[in-house]
């Protein structure tokens, strides 16, 4: 079985979760006896390649992908570089603009034929065009080195465009991954329309949706109306070899209860800030952290004024490298209250230190730790109980913390790749 | 004329729920109880289990003439919840009593696991028992079991040395090995002691396997022939929830249990006996060693379900280390209390053997994990320690004041 895979990062150089996620996926695949060419955007040169082969698209030159530029884009007619909206035209009238749209399309695309595009491979302004431009030049890749795979895989809303271009071109199924959804950035009433757009044409033409829980999985059929028979959840893992637990000096006596994340809506940064008060009512003997940076820090900071325990609940702002391990080893409680969280792989960290880890039911975390702590992220009083009780009761502290730290060692990317396997098995004829 | 017997001997418990108990209630609300949960499932559990049996059980030994004979061990966790939310049930068991043909054995009041951590509350808590027994039903008690059939050769020279001579416990395999669990055996250390040991095969394929069973009384009285070629008595011990309850009236239970006494006494291999007559009339073959406690309880036999885990280990030895002010202080609204805290069913709530029992564990546990079990009780015991303190604190003010005022007597004499 050999994939070829569209992803958008990959480590060292990564921003978010998803780039750690395909090394895994990749490593994982290739123990598995899968050999991947792996695509992103933008390659150093220093990643470790030796379980993928690494093709970087800001190398290759887009020219060998179809007959005519005509027919690529017949064949692709989805990709619109630079995004014009219409909202009033009459059938006449949208029916010229139509013809000028593609006329641009054949120009603009002409332009970049035979020419290699610098990608930014980062999450900037031009976002958009970027994917557009990273569809074109999967879609020459894929064409390149048709013989060399059996199956299309693509990470994320980002690569989905050149998952699609790639499948069009060559006729072979298409696997996409979902890590995240649009819901999951935004709330119901306030996603991106354009994302949410590429995401569901891409969970349409694809063979075989892939998500990473339960939660994402009932998401990508409910909201994106997705025939639940081609949507199968693989749960994410994670790779611990060859870390070793720091050890810290503690500054502080009082035991650490520890937030780490964005601090956005979707990670209920909130209702962590109210637990925390409800706990400081009864005990003054503890100390709340909220590590990271985000949209709502602000008004997280004034949020925890108002209720008078800023002396009790520190921000660090945004951890970079070895400050998120060192945060991990200085806790005793880790706490992910998110609202809605695809998989999130921040409390496996956690309990990996032998940290116990409270997790809301309403990530998908949840669906695989069975000695995390789980509650809705709307119950600040059990938040509160769990807290108070892993600080008061050391029994449980002790019992979550070994016993997590074996659960989380067993999570491995050989199991959760084997089952991808599977996955490309059921649509390779 | 039979040679062989059966003894029939039905567990009747009804744990004392906890309400849900977060720690800001600690020190605040002392009241630990879900009264509702306990109410609503008492009353469902008699409408479906204990009054429709209890009339069954009632005809039938009517029926067949003193030659149906049945034992029962009811907690006092059950007979106080029976007293509170559905009198009507203990005045069932009286009518049944008063035929003379049950019999009610001792256990420890509070369904405990006082066996394992004291002996003296466990004396208490049986006395207790046997009490309330008498009182209520007007017999007492003569034969005994431990909760959840908990015995091993200490349990068994404790329960003797209290004046039971009889005692049931589980045939488990790994202490029977060769030997069959339908003779009369004695204890290794304490031989006075008899031990009636429950047919783990024949009890559960009533109480576990019914309805994929499917059998007849005829057949099932077929089964006991062969199970019992070897042997004296076939003892099938379960719970009475087996009945309505856990296996639904639809399954066909009742028609079973109504069948069963006459397609037993027709074949004529087994006649009917209490636990105290059983060791009456068959002679013990041998002794049984147990050195570690057997329960009935999950494939292990053992003590994992309410002991297994560090969790439980730690709210038992939390809940056991205040026996010594509780005496000291000795008030009765916290003897209440802890008996009640005592209820094996907390520890086994916090039981996290997921997997190979963990559909039954399920079935019996109102907390959705191990942990939340855990924090509930801990945060209840933590209250309860709080009001220990301030009763002994209040002690220690007491004796000072009079020894004050003691001596300020004396002054002025």
């Amino acid at each position: 079985m050999r994939v070829l895979m569209f992803g958008w990062e990959f480590p060292p150089h990564i921003a978010g979760g998803l780039g750690t996620a395909c090394e895994g996926i990749v490593k994982g695949l290739a123990h598995n006896g899968v050999e991947t060419l792996f695509v992103m955007p933008s390659a150093s040169g220093d990643e470790d390649q030796s379980a993928t082969t690494i093709i970087n698209a800001s190398d290759v030159a887009v020219d060998t992908m179809a007959e005519t530029v005509d027919e690529f884009l017949d064949k692709v007619k989805f990709i619109h570089i630079g995004s014009n909206m219409v909202p009033y035209a009459d059938p006449e009238e949208f029916g010229k603009l139509v013809e000028e749209e593609k006329k641009r399309q054949v120009k603009d695309f002409s332009i970049s034929y035979g020419q290699k595009f610098k990608f930014s491979g980062k999450y900037g302004a031009n976002l958009m065009e970027e994917v557009a431009r990273y569809a074109m030049v999967g879609g020459t890749i894929a064409m390149q080195r048709k013989d060399e795979f059996d199956v299309i895989h693509a990470h994320d809303w980002l690569t989905y465009y050149a998952g699609i271009a790639a499948k069009e071109l060559t006729g072979k199924p298409l696997v996409i991954h979902v890590h995240a959804t649009s819901f999951d950035r935004g709330s119901v009433d306030n996603i991106d329309t354009r994302v949410y757009a590429i995401e569901k044409r891409g969970m349409e033409i694809a063979d075989r949706v892939v998500t990473v829980s339960d939660l994402t999985r009932n998401i990508v059929i409910s909201r994106y109306g997705i025939d639940p028979a081609k949507v199968v959840t693989v749960h994410n893992a994670v790779d611990f070899s060859g870390r070793e637990n720091l050890q810290v000096e503690r500054g502080v006596k009082e035991p650490v209860v520890t937030f780490l994340g964005r601090i956005t809506y979707q990670k209920g940064p909130e209702y962590f800030i109210e637990a925390a008060a409800k706990v400081l009512k009864r005990t003054k003997n503890v100390r709340f952290v909220m590590a990271g940076s985000g949209d709502m820090m602000n008004r997280a900071i004034r949020h925890a004024a108002r209720l008078g325990i800023s002396d009790r609940f520190h921000f660090t702002g945004f951890l970079r490298g070895a400050d998120v391990q060192k945060m991990f080893a200085l806790s005793d409680v880790y706490i992910m209250p998110s609202i809605s969280e695809p998989f999130g792989i921040s409390p496996l960290e956690a309990m990996r230190t032998g940290v116990p880890s409270i997790i809301s039911k309403q990530s998908g975390a949840a669906e695989v730790l069975k000695y995390a702590f789980k509650i809705d992220f709307w119950d600040v009083d059990a938040m509160a109980d769990d807290i108070h009780a892993l600080l008061s009761y050391p029994a449980l502290a002790d019992f979550s913390a070994r016993m997590g730290y074996d659960e989380v060692n067993a999570l491995k990317w050989n199991g959760a790749t084997a089952k991808l396997k599977k996955v490309y098995e059921s649509v390779v004829k | 004329m039979a040679t062989k017997s059966i003894c029939l001997y039905f567990q009747v418990h009804q744990p004392t729920r906890l309400r849900l108990y977060r720690f800001f209630d600690i020190g605040k609300d002392s009241h630990y109880y879900d009264d509702f949960a306990n109410r609503t499932i008492l009353r469902r559990v008699a409408q479906k289990c204990y009054l429709p049996m209890n009339r069954l059980m009632l005809e039938l030994i009517d029926k067949n003439k003193g030659k149906f004979k049945i034992a029962y061990s009811i907690s006092g966790s059950a007979l106080e919840q029976f007293q509170r939310f559905c009198p009507e049930v203990i005045a069932s068991f009286k009518a049944l009593a008063d035929t003379g043909k049950v019999e009610f054995l001792a256990e420890t009041y509070y369904h405990s696991l006082a066996s394992l951590a004291n002996e003296s509350e466990f004396r208490v808590q049986v006395e207790k028992h046997a009490a309330k027994i008498e009182e209520l039903f007007g017999v007492k008690p003569t034969a005994f079991r431990n909760t959840e059939l908990i015995y091993s050769n200490g349990i068994g020279e404790m329960v003797y040395d209290m004046g039971y001579k009889t005692m049931l416990t589980e045939g488990a395999r790994h202490i029977m090995g060769w030997q069959s669990p339908n003779y009369v055996y004695t204890g290794e250390t304490q031989p006075k002691l008899k031990l009636l040991l429950r047919n783990y095969t024949l009890s559960d394929d009533i109480a576990f396997r019914f309805v994929q069973n499917k059998v007849t009384a005829e057949q099932y009285v077929g089964w006991m022939k062969e199970n019992a070629k070897e042997g004296d008595i076939v003892n099938l011990f379960m719970d009475y929830e087996t009945f309505g309850e856990h296996q639904g009236a639809e399954s066909g239970i009742f028609e079973f249990m109504k069948a069963l006494p006459a397609a037993v006494l027709k074949d004529g291999t087994f006649n009917f006996v209490t636990p105290s007559e059983a060791t009456k009339k068959y002679k013990a073959v041998s002794d049984i060693a147990v050195e570690d406690p057997i329960s009935w309880a999950d494939e292990e036999r053992d003590l994992t379900a309410w002991l297994g885990n560090e969790l439980q280990n730690e709210a038992f030895k939390k809940v056991y280390a205040m026996t010594e002010k509780l005496s000291i202080v000795n008030d009765p609204e916290l003897w209440d209390d802890f008996g009640h805290l005592q209820e094996s069913d907390h520890f086994y709530y916090m039981c996290t053997k997921f997997f190979s029992d963990g559909e039954v564990h399920k079935y019996f546990n109102p907390y959705d994990t191990p942990y939340e079990a855990f924090i509930n009780y801990m945060n209840v015991i933590s209250d309860f320690q709080i009001r220990l303190d301030e009763k002994r604190a209040a002690l220690d003010v007491k004796a000072t004041v009079a020894e004050e005022l003691g001596a300020k007597k004396r002054k002025k004499k």
